[in-house]
C-alpha cells in the first residue's frame, strides 16, 4: 500500500503546479500599480510655474470642486498626443485642471504650451521629478482625477477618448 | 610564494577601500532595494530612467528629513505597492516564500538521515 | 527561396523523424543489433534540419524581407556578423537551434554508444525521438521561422541594439548545448530504467554526457553574465533576475549529478537518486525555456509573448514530466543490495552532503523565481523577489558546503580516517586569523560574512595546497574547488570593496572628492552604419595621482531606433574601472557612473577555471 501513496502525490503535486502555471499565463506579466485606489492627495509645496512663489497644495485644492491633476512635460511624446484631450476638458465649468510640469526646462515647456495652447489653471513646476513620486507617478503622463482631497481616478499613460468620457460623466 | 602574492594583493586592494559616508551607503542599500517600475528588471540604483533618478534623489531627501530605512520602505510601498521592494517583507503572504526552502532542506536532511545513517544499524 | 527549402526540410525532417520511431520500435522487438537504417535515418534527420537552419541563415544574410522573421529581425544595414547571428536571436530562430542541436546530439549519440546494449539505445533514441517531435510540432504549428508575408517589405525592423553583441551571438547557442545535453541525459536515464540497465558501466557512460552538458551550460551562463556586465550599464553581472535564474537551475542539478554519479559509478549506489537528478536536469531546463518564451515572467529580457506558444510548451513540458514519473513509477527497481552501507566518515557521506546543500541552493532559486507567479494566481498580490532573498537564505549555507567541500575530496570511498589533521587544523587556523584581520580592516560589522571569508580562505588554501602534493592526484576535481573557492573569493571582496560615482555633468565641468576628480574634456560625434556613435572622453584622476582617460559611448541605433550606453572598462588584474554615460532628458549635461569594480577578472577566470575542471575529467576518462 506504502508504494501507491508516493506515486499518486507526486502526480497530484504535478497536476497543481500545471494549474497554477496555466493560470499564471493568463495574468500580464508587466507590472502596473492598481488605478481603482480611493487615496488622499498627498500635501506638497511646489514653485509655481509662471513665478518663483512656493505654494502649498492644500491652498489649492478645495473641498466640493473637481480637481485634474496631469503630469506632463515638453519632452514627453505622448503628451502630446494627449494634449487636445486635456483642452477639451478645459472647457468644462466644474473642472479645474492643474498642471505638474515634470523635470522640464522652461524653454521648452513655454515652446510647448505656446504651440499647443494651454488648458491649466495652475501649474506647478517639479524639476526633480520628487513630487511626481509623491503622487505615486513613475512615467509621464499620468493623470489624477480628485475631489474632496481624494484621488478618484487615475490615469496612466496619455488620456483619450474613452478615458475623457469616464471623467466628463463622474464630473457631471 | 604565492601566498605572498595574494597578501600584497589584498594590500594593494585595501588602498581602494574608500569611506563611504555611512548616509551614502545606507542609501545605496536602500535604492538596491526597490526595483524600477519603468524598466522592470532592474533596480532604482542600477537603472538611469527619470524616474529611478528621482526616487535617488527622493531617498537622499527622506533621508535628511531623519526618516528612517523602513520609513522610507513604507512611504514607497504606499505610493506603488508591494512590488516595488526586492526584499518581501516576512509575512502571511510570504511564510512560504521563507520557510519552504527550509523546510526542505529539513525534510532532505531527515530523508539522509533515515536512508543511510540508521540503515547502517 | 533559401526559406522555401528551408520551411520544406523541416516537414521532411519530421517525417524522417516519423520513419526513425517506426524503425526503432522494429529493431526494439528484434534487438539481435543496431538497424543501420537507424542510423542514417538519424543522420538524416540532423542534415535536414541543417538545411533549414542554413536556409535561415541564408534568408538573413541576403536580407529576404519575404521571410516574416527576416523582417522582423534583421535590416539591410547590419553588418553581416550581426544578420547571421540575428536569425538566432530571436524565437523562432532560437527554437530551430535547439532543434538543430538535438538532432546533432541524438545522431552523436547513436553513433558513439556502440558499446552499450543495443535494446538500451533503441529505447533512448526514441525518448529523444518523442521529444524532437514535440519540437518540430512547436517550430511548425506556432513558431515558423519560415513564414511568407505578402507585399514584401522594403526594409526590415532591425534587430534590438543590445543583441548587437558579439558575446550575446555566442550565447544561445553555447547555452543550448548545455540544455539539449541534458536531454539526452533524461532519454538515456528513462531507457535505463526500462530496460533494466542502471549499472556501473551505464553510469560510467553517461557520465560524459553529464560533463558536457555542464561544461557548456557553465560557459553559456558565464557569457551571458560578461554580457551583463558590460552591455546593461550598470556594473552589476548577476542579479538574480528570472531568467537568469532559469539557467542557473539546470546548472545546480547537473552539478549535484556530476557528483552523485561518482558514488553510482563505484559503488552502485543512489540508483534512485541518479535517475531522479537526471529527469530533473532536463524538466528544468523545459521550464526554463517555458518560464522564458512565454512571457509568464518579469524580467529584463523581454521575448515575444504569445500565450498560444507558452500553453504548447506548458502542455509538452507536464507531457514529459507525466512520462517519467510513469517511467519512474513502474519500472525501476529499488536498489536491492541494501548490505553495503557508509560509514560517517566516507568520501559518499560529502557527496551526500553536498547534493543535499545543492538541493537546498536549487530549492531557493526555483520557489524564488515561481513564488510571485503562484501567489499573483492565489491571491492577485504582487510582490517582487531580488537580491536580498537569495543571500539571505544562500550566503549562511554556503559555510558548512564549504567546509564539506574542503573535507571531502580527502575521505577514501567506504570508511577513512583524515590523515593529515595537523595540516588541516593549521590551515584552518591561518584562515581564521587572515579572515579576521581582513574583517578588521574593512570593517565588516556581519558576522556571517566574516566567518564566510573564513571558510572560503580555508577551501582556497587547501586546494591551493593540494597542488603540490601528490597523494591526491585527482587534479581535475581539484581545480574545479579551487575554481570555486577564488570565485567566491572574487566575488566576495568585489562586493565589499566597490565604489560607485553617480553624478551629473556637461562638457568642462569637473567632478571632485577626496578620492576622485572626473573631467569631462569633451565629446564627439561619429557615424558608423547602422549607428550613430558620441563618445566622451574623461580624464579621471584617482587619490594615488594615476590619471587615465576613459571614453564611455552612447549609440543612437537606427534600426529600430534605441539609444543604448556602452560602458568603456579599463581591466586590470586586480580591479576594473568602469564608466557609463546617460543621457538625461532636456538637459545639457549627462549622467555619468563612475565605478571601481575589484577582482572582475578573477570571477570570470575562476568559472572558466572550474569549466577546466570539467574539461579535464573528460580528458581523463578517455585516457582510460
Amino acid at each position: 500500500m506504502k508504494i501507491r501513496v508516493i506515486p499518486i502525490i507526486t502526480t497530484i503535486f504535478f497536476i497543481i503546479i500545471f494549474i497554477l502555471f496555466y493560470r499564471g499565463l493568463e495574468n500580464s506579466n508587466i507590472y502596473v500599480p492598481k488605478t481603482n485606489i480611493n487615496k488622499q492627495i498627498p500635501t506638497f509645496n511646489a514653485k509655481l510655474y509662471n513665478s518663483s512663489e512656493e505654494v502649498s497644495s492644500s491652498k489649492i485644492f478645495k473641498d466640493n470642486q473637481f480637481y485634474l491633476m496631469n503630469i506632463w512635460s515638453s519632452w514627453c511624446v505622448p503628451c502630446r498626443d494627449e494634449h487636445g484631450f486635456l483642452k477639451e476638458l478645459s472647457d468644462e465649468k466644474n473642472l479645474k485642471l492643474i498642471g505638474l510640469n515634470y523635470k522640464d526646462n522652461k524653454e521648452s515647456a513655454n515652446k510647448f504650451l505656446n504651440e499647443l495652447g494651454n488648458p491649466y489653471d495652475i501649474i506647478f513646476s517639479d524639476p526633480k521629478g520628487i513630487i511626481a513620486i509623491d503622487w505615486g507617478a513613475y512615467g509621464v503622463p499620468e493623470t489624477y482625477l480628485i475631489k474632496n482631497k481624494m484621488i478618484i481616478k487615475k490615469t496612466i499613460g496619455p488620456l483619450d477618448k474613452n478615458s475623457i468620457m469616464e471623467i466628463k460623466e463622474i464630473i457631471k | 610564494m604565492k601566498i605572498f602574492k595574494l597578501l600584497t594583493l589584498f594590500l594593494f586592494l585595501f588602498s581602494f577601500c574608500s569611506s563611504y559616508a555611512e548616509q551614502e551607503k545606507l542609501e545605496q542599500k536602500i535604492t538596491k532595494n526597490l526595483r524600477c517600475l519603468v524598466c522592470q528588471g532592474q533596480s532604482v540604483h542600477d537603472s538611469d530612467t527619470e524616474f529611478a533618478n528621482s526616487v535617488k534623489l527622493l531617498v537622499k531627501k527622506k533621508l535628511n528629513e531623519g526618516l528612517t530605512e523602513k520609513k522610507i520602505y513604507d512611504y514607497l510601498k504606499d505610493k506603488y505597492g508591494e512590488w516595488i521592494l526586492f526584499d518581501p517583507k516576512f509575512n502571511k503572504k510570504t511564510y512560504f516564500l521563507w520557510l519552504l526552502p527550509i523546510l526542505l532542506f529539513v525534510i532532505g536532511g531527515l530523508l539522509i538521515f533515515k536512508l543511510f545513517i540508521i540503515r547502517k544499524n | 527561396m533559401a526559406s522555401l527549402i528551408g520551411f520544406y526540410s523541416l516537414v521532411f525532417g519530421i517525417c524522417s523523424s516519423v520513419a526513425i520511431i517506426i524503425f526503432s520500435i522494429q529493431n526494439f522487438r528484434n534487438p539481435k543489433k543496431l538497424n543501420e537504417k537507424i542510423l542514417i535515418l538519424t543522420f538524416l534527420q540532423f542534415f535536414l534540419v541543417t538545411i533549414s537552419f542554413l536556409g535561415l541563415i541564408i534568408s538573413f544574410v541576403n536580407s529576404d524581407f519575404s521571410n516574416e522573421t527576416v523582417f522582423n529581425h534583421s535590416h539591410t544595414t547590419k553588418p553581416l556578423f550581426y544578420k547571421i547571428s540575428g536569425s538566432w536571436g530571436n524565437h523562432e530562430g532560437s527554437l530551430l537551434l535547439w532543434l538543430l542541436v538535438l538532432t546533432l546530439f541524438i545522431f552523436l549519440f547513436i553513433l558513439k554508444s556502440g558499446k552499450q546494449p543495443t535494446q538500451y539505445r533503441i529505447l533512448t533514441l526514441l525518448f529523444q525521438e518523442i521529444i524532437i517531435i514535440g519540437f518540430f510540432i512547436f517550430l511548425l504549428k506556432t513558431s515558423s521561422p519560415f513564414n511568407y508575408i505578402y507585399p514584401i517589405p522594403e526594409e526590415g525592423l532591425g534587430l534590438n541594439p543590445i543583441l548587437q553583441d558579439p558575446s550575446l551571438a555566442i550565447h544561445p547557442p553555447i547555452l543550448y548545448f548545455g540544455y539539449v545535453g541534458t536531454s539526452i541525459i533524461f532519454s538515456s536515464s528513462l531507457s535505463a530504467m526500462v530496460v533494466n540497465y542502471i549499472s556501473k558501466e551505464w553510469a560510467k557512460h553517461i557520465k560524459v554526457w553529464v560533463l558536457i552538458s555542464w561544461i557548456f551550460l557553465t560557459l553559456g551562463i558565464l557569457l551571458g553574465s560578461i554580457w551583463a556586465y558590460y552591455e546593461l550599464g550598470w556594473g552589476g553581472f548577476w542579479f538574480w533576475d528570472p531568467v537568469e535564474n532559469v539557467s542557473l537551475m539546470p546548472w545546480f542539478a547537473l552539478t549535484t549529478l556530476i557528483h552523485c554519479i561518482l558514488v553510482l559509478e563505484k559503488r552502485l549506489e543512489l540508483t534512485s537518486w541518479v535517475i531522479i537528478l537526471s529527469i530533473t536536469t532536463f524538466t528544468l531546463s523545459m521550464s526554463g525555456t517555458f518560464l522564458v518564451r512565454s512571457g509568464i515572467l518579469n524580467s529584463v529580457h523581454t521575448f515575444a509573448n504569445d500565450p498560444e506558444r507558452g500553453l504548447f510548451i506548458l502542455i509538452f513540458l507536464f507531457t514529459l514530466i507525466f512520462l517519467s514519473l510513469f517511467v519512474f513509477f513502474f519500472f525501476h527497481k529499488k536498489e536491492t543490495n541494501n548490505k553495503s552501507s557508509f560509514f560517517l566518515v566516507s568520501k559518499e557521506t560529502s557527496i551526500i552532503l553536498n547534493n543535499w546543500f545543492m538541493m537546498y541552493f536549487l530549492s531557493v532559486v526555483l520557489v524564488g523565481t515561481t513564488y510571485p507567479i503562484f501567489l499573483d494566481v492565489i491571491s492577485s498580490d504582487k510582490i517582487s523577489i531580488g537580491p536580498p532573498f537569495y543571500h539571505k537564505l544562500i550566503i549562511p549555507f554556503l559555510i558548512p558546503f564549504l567546509l564539506a567541500m574542503t573535507i571531502g575530496p580527502r575521505l577514501k570511498w567506504i570508511k577513512s580516517d583524515l590523515s593529515d589533521k595537523f595540516i588541516l587544523i593549521i590551515f584552518f587556523i591561518i584562515s581564521l586569523l587572515l579572515s579576521l584581520y581582513i574583517v578588521k580592516t574593512l570593517k565588516i560589522d556581519f558576522l556571517i560574512n566574516s566567518i564566510l571569508i573564513s571558510f572560503v580562505f580555508y577551501l582556497f588554501f587547501i586546494t591551493l595546497r593540494d597542488f603540490f602534493n601528490k597523494k591526491y592526484n585527482n587534479l581535475s576535481q581539484n581545480i574545479a574547488h579551487f575554481g570555486f573557492s577564488l570565485f567566491l573569493l572574487s566575488i566576495i571582496f568585489n562586493n565589499i570593496l566597490s565604489s560607485e560615482v553617480i553624478t551629473n555633468l556637461k562638457v568642462g565641468d569637473t567632478f571632485k572628492s577626496e578620492k576622485l576628480k572626473i573631467y569631462f574634456e569633451n565629446i564627439t560625434q561619429k557615424n558608423e552604419k547602422n549607428f550613430e556613435s558620441f563618445v566622451g572622453e574623461f580624464v579621471v584622476e584617482n587619490s594615488q595621482g594615476d590619471v587615465f582617460i576613459m571614453k564611455p559611448e552612447l549609440r543612437i541605433y537606427n534600426q529600430p531606433n534605441i539609444a543604448t550606453s556602452e560602458a568603456y572598462i579599463r581591466t586590470s588584474l586586480f580591479s576594473d574601472k568602469f564608466m557609463t554615460m546617460n543621457l538625461v532628458q532636456n538637459q545639457e549635461y549627462f549622467n555619468v557612473r563612475y565605478q571601481i569594480k575589484p577582482l572582475m577578472i578573477w570571477i570570470w577566470i575562476s568559472v572558466l577555471m572550474i569549466t577546466l575542471g570539467g574539461l579535464m575529467s573528460i580528458i581523463k576518462k578517455n585516457e582510460n
